[in-house]
């Protein structure tokens, strides 16, 4: 029911002549259909926008693209699906592109999860109002800054004539660097151009959408259960083993979603800093923007989109949407 | 609180209107071609970064304000990072003109999205420099596909501090070895971030592999395709990165320590003039290079001003100040003479002799082009067979 208040109080008058009045007395009378006019934007937006953005996607990754021609044919076809997973001639780059990509995603994730939970607890447990306030700020503070800067600044960090570098010298630190930058895989030429500075990049964007759900997870674990644990004479590690982290842990694992996800999609990061390997953000933005190639960019989005719903419903079973 | 309610509902409603015109309706083209010589007050052009200036950048570089003035024609410029990218927006369609690279433009021949120029509508046609006027990436069938705009080399840029003499070979990105101040090359050359740079490594096998017999780097049968692709996943090793981003380049020979890559004028002209110590040489196997061509959509909204645009790409003013700028050299040689801007010798610099040691850029196809037949490789197996490259495959 969408009627105000004070209409019930006051019945409008069903005399007036003004338009306004007629149309209002109209749709006080048949109240569903006002309730249906103010849902139609955000309907129009979820249908035409959200699922209709998604759908056209879902039907391009079936058309034909001409590779001669560089042109997109409304013929269907697998093609584009051979192209990224059984051709092959065609699909082990981009086979490689997506292992590469859900190993990045895991990777920052867990890393994530590991440096999120000790702040996110202190956050939650000790700090002192004030020092709440500080670190609050201090975890929200670089999403206010464009993402664009930032990374392009981490860049200038992790230059081999960088800050990074000048600090672990001055540190003595650099026979570690060195042997970081000589591990096969993951090691290169220079931080900024090897899959640690990928990483370093990745965990430090991501970071406070996982501190931010965890934080939240914790804040919602009564004091008294630990008291009632240490009470019936658990040791505090056991408290924590056994209370604390299980009643927190759908908080984890909402923000896994957040930086498992983004991570998958994003298209900026592996552009300025990396060994130039392709990650699937960048393969789709090559596919699309440069060749044209809508139906191979729509396969190669619909991977991301079918990996997070395998995630997702993981995620529910572990009750991570009891969090949000 | 009723009258909130209906202003909300009138928002509502009206905003759902024109939500519903656009998902369902045809989009209309805003001009007709009319048979009106007099422009129709709009060109839109697809052009390279640095390609179309209006003064904004730098004051001095502008030749696009007298034009407008002149013609009543406004330019809008759509800017694209790559050739792949300008054929992608003309498949899309609804732009008048493109700056297309030699392997761009085959493709928008082939595909139709370009259209035969009438050259006795240009009456500057005749000082276009006789290299360029019958060049094979416009000049299709004994039809002219469009006007030539500039040229240019993929130099090679280095450091002269580590280079005391310039070097005389693509070897220094190619094999390993110590470069002049003592230590290796690896870790501090790159090499371009496209699928063409495979032709550069088929130019360096060209010199010094003449048993794969490869007369064209962009004509590679199966066996020179390989190799080409052997030599680069060698190159690998040495990589510091793969460039595309002109800025990450320049920031990688200032502070990452790289001091050689194939590399454009342009990045060469601006470190130069921020005083690093940067020099650009083409060495002696020759190097690829890009020709651009302005042509114009099958569909062109705007055909009147669109030519008025082409004469104006002529305009020896126009040509030497943007050789200047971009680092290119004009199509038009009597661009070279009497520009501030450009300088005495600044076609000579950016390479005006070098016309015979570029291969240009064109589309790799199937058909070699020679009496092969149809057996080269064609670019969609270049683009992924770099992809893998970048990736350590």
């Amino acid at each position: 029911m969408t009627s105000e208040p004070d209409s019930t109080m006051t019945p409008p008058s069903l005399k007036s002549k003004s338009p306004f009045r007629l149309i209002s007395n109209f749709l006080y009378r048949h109240s569903c259909l006002a309730t249906g006019f103010l849902l139609l934007l955000p309907v129009l937006w979820l249908v035409v926008v959200y699922l209709g953005s998604l759908g056209t996607m879902m039907i391009q990754s079936f058309y034909t693209y001409d590779h001669n021609t560089t042109q997109v044919l409304a013929e269907f076809s697998l093609d584009a699906y051979k192209e990224a997973f059984t051709d092959p001639i065609l699909s082990p780059p981009n086979k490689d592109v997506i292992k590469r990509t859900v190993r990045m995603a895991g990777a920052v994730t867990i890393a994530a999860a590991i440096v999120a939970f000790p702040l996110a607890y202190y956050m939650a447990r000790y700090a002192g109002p004030k020092m709440k306030g500080a670190l609050y700020l201090g975890v929200m503070l670089p999403l206010w800054s464009s993402y664009l800067v930032r990374v392009y600044s981490w860049k200038l960090i992790l230059a081999k004539d960088g800050v990074m570098t000048w600090f672990l010298s001055k540190l003595g630190l650099m026979p570690v660097l060195d042997w970081l930058l000589g591990i096969e895989g993951i090691g290169g030429k220079s931080l900024s151009t090897s899959y640690i500075g990928v990483f370093l990049v990745f965990l430090y964007v991501w970071l406070p959408y996982m501190v931010l759900p965890i934080n939240a997870a914790l804040e919602r674990v009564p004091k008294s259960l630990t008291e009632a644990s240490s009470d019936l004479g658990a040791r505090p590690w056991y408290t924590f083993l056994r209370v604390i982290l299980p009643l927190s842990f759908p908080g984890v694992v909402a923000g896994s979603i957040f930086t498992f996800s983004l991570t998958l999609g994003d298209y900026i990061i592996p552009n300025v800093i990396g060994t130039s390997s392709y990650f699937l953000g960048t393969l789709v933005n090559v596919e699309r923007g440069t060749l044209g190639n809508w139906p191979l960019a729509s396969v190669l989005t619909v991977v991301p989109v079918v990996i997070m719903m395998v995630y997702l419903s993981v995620a529910k079973r572990l009750g991570a949407f009891d969090a949000l | 609180m009723k009258k909130r309610l209906f202003w909300l509902l009138l928002v509502v409603l009206l905003a759902s209107l024109p939500l519903g015109t656009v998902y369902g309706g045809n989009r209309v083209p805003l001009h007709q071609n009319s048979a009106r010589q007099d422009g129709e007050g709009e060109v839109s052009i697809i052009a390279w970064a640095g390609y179309i200036e209006r003064g904004e950048t730098d004051p001095n570089y502008d030749w696009v304000t007298d034009f407008e003035a002149a013609t009543g024609c406004s330019v809008k410029v759509k800017v694209a990072a790559t050739s792949d990218e300008m054929v992608a927006l003309m498949n899309e369609g609804g732009f008048d003109l493109v700056t297309a690279s030699g392997d761009a433009s085959l493709r928008l021949v082939a595909g139709k999205r370009v259209q035969e120029i009438d050259i006795s509508r240009i009456p500057s046609w005749d000082t276009v420099d006789d290299r360029l006027k019958e060049a094979p990436w416009h000049f299709v069938d004994g039809k002219h596909y469009g006007v030539p705009y500039q040229w240019g080399a993929n130099v090679l840029m280095y450091n002269t501090d580590v280079f005391s003499e310039a070097p005389t070979s693509w070897d220094v990105v190619f094999e390993e070895m110590d470069l002049p101040d003592g230590d290796s090359n690896a870790g501090r050359v790159e090499a371009y971030d496209g699928p063409i740079y495979i032709a550069d490594a088929a130019l360096y096998l060209m010199a010094h592999n003449p048993d794969l017999g490869i007369t064209d780097p962009y004509a590679l049968d199966r066996d020179q395709f390989n190799a080409a692709l052997d030599l680069l996943r060698q190159q690998h090793e040495l990589i510091f990165r793969y460039w595309h981003d002109v800025v990450i380049q320049m920031d990688d020979f200032t502070n990452e320590g790289v001091v050689a890559s194939s590399s454009w004028p342009y990045q060469v002209n601006l470190l130069k003039g921020a005083g690093e110590p940067i020099d650009s040489v083409i060495p002696e196997e020759g190097a690829t290079g890009w020709a651009d061509t302005t042509m114009m959509a099958a569909d062109a909204p705007h055909p009147n001003c669109a030519y008025l645009w082409l004469e104006h790409s002529l305009n020896p003013k126009l040509q030497g100040d943007l050789a200047s700028w971009f680092g290119s050299v004009p199509s038009v040689p009597a661009a070279c003479e009497g520009n501030d801007l450009l300088g005495a010798d600044g076609c000579t610099i950016n390479g005006f002799d070098t016309f015979d040691q570029i291969h240009f850029w064109k589309t790799p196809t199937e058909d070699c082009g020679d009496d092969r037949g149809a057996v080269c490789v064609p670019y969609y197996e270049w683009v992924t067979n770099y992809i893998g490259i970048l990736g350590g495959r």
